[in-house]
């Protein structure tokens, strides 16, 4: 295996967290988007990392993947928080700040 | 055909696969099982990269926190609305067409771009060296990761209160 088909397996994945992103209308769907993006990431990381023999893109990936999940604790946090406020999780209903 | 080679395509397969699933699924709850197969097979992708080590973490955090996260929040505020946890898609085409350029221009850079092609061999264990260079050149950010977990706990812990 090369890195090339590593690398271009990270480029699916996050082009299809991509797609998610921009279609899903509940905001949970699009942590879990955001949430595919981050992996395609790690999986560079770590495969550049392999076929360098340098560890720091593992230590650096050991590093994300702690901050992704504080990031999603946060956001989910946010999910319900605006679920009390304006009991709905469409992202398109929170507009509130529209001038 | 090597166990290489099959191990990755296998793990390819599933990886895409699941991945669709997680984003066309119109059950937001499938949706996040389906996420928790496509975690699982990024693990094994990180083990066909010799780092079990973060395999490991990937599988203890990922599959096992986030989407324990995810589940508590789908139930919680499923329980505030009162109705069902379908969810529809909206601009199909267009996110079709943006995520596919952009997976054509990467898979374009990638295919002119000069890359190794054989790994090299790696003596040492690599878990060792990992946890080695963690405590002591990366000692500091590694602390600071501590403080923001703490800031992350408090910060949910904040949004997520009772009202009183």
């Amino acid at each position: 295996m090369s890195l090339n088909e590593y690398l271009a397996l990270a480029a699916v994945l996050f082009a299809i967290g991509f797609f998610g992103v921009m279609t899903r209308r509940n905001t949970v769907g699009i942590l879990l988007g955001i949430e595919l993006m981050l992996n395609a990431v790690n999986i560079n990381l770590v495969a550049f990392a392999r076929y360098n023999a340098d560890i720091v893109g593992m230590i650096f990936t050991a590093f994300t993947i702690p901050i992704t999940v504080a990031e999603v604790a946060l956001g989910l946090a946010i999910v319900i928080l605006m679920f009390r406020m304006r009991r709905t999780a469409v992202a398109d209903h929170l507009d509130i700040l529209k001038g | 055909m090597t166990l290489d080679v099959v191990a990755f395509w296998g793990l390819a397969i599933l990886l895409i696969g699941s991945a669709l699933a997680v984003v066309l699924t119109k059950n937001l709850f499938h949706s996040v099982l389906w996420l928790a197969l496509t975690l699982t097979a990024v693990a094994g992708i990180f083990l066909s990269l010799d780092a079990e080590f973060l395999a490991a973490v990937q599988l203890l955090l990922y599959a096992g926190g986030v989407i324990t996260i995810v589940v508590f929040a789908i139930v919680v505020t499923e329980r505030l609305v009162g109705e069902r946890i379908t969810q529809v898609s909206r601009r199909l085409l267009t996110g079709v067409i943006l995520a596919g350029a952009l997976l054509v221009a990467l898979l374009r850079f990638l295919r002119g771009a000069e890359l190794p092609v054989e790994r090299p061999v790696v003596a040492v264990d690599v878990t060792r060296v990992l946890g080695q260079v963690l405590m002591t050149e990366f000692v500091l950010p590694f602390e600071l990761l501590a403080v923001l977990l703490l800031i992350g706990l408090l910060g949910a812990l904040y949004f997520a209160r009772p009202e009183d």
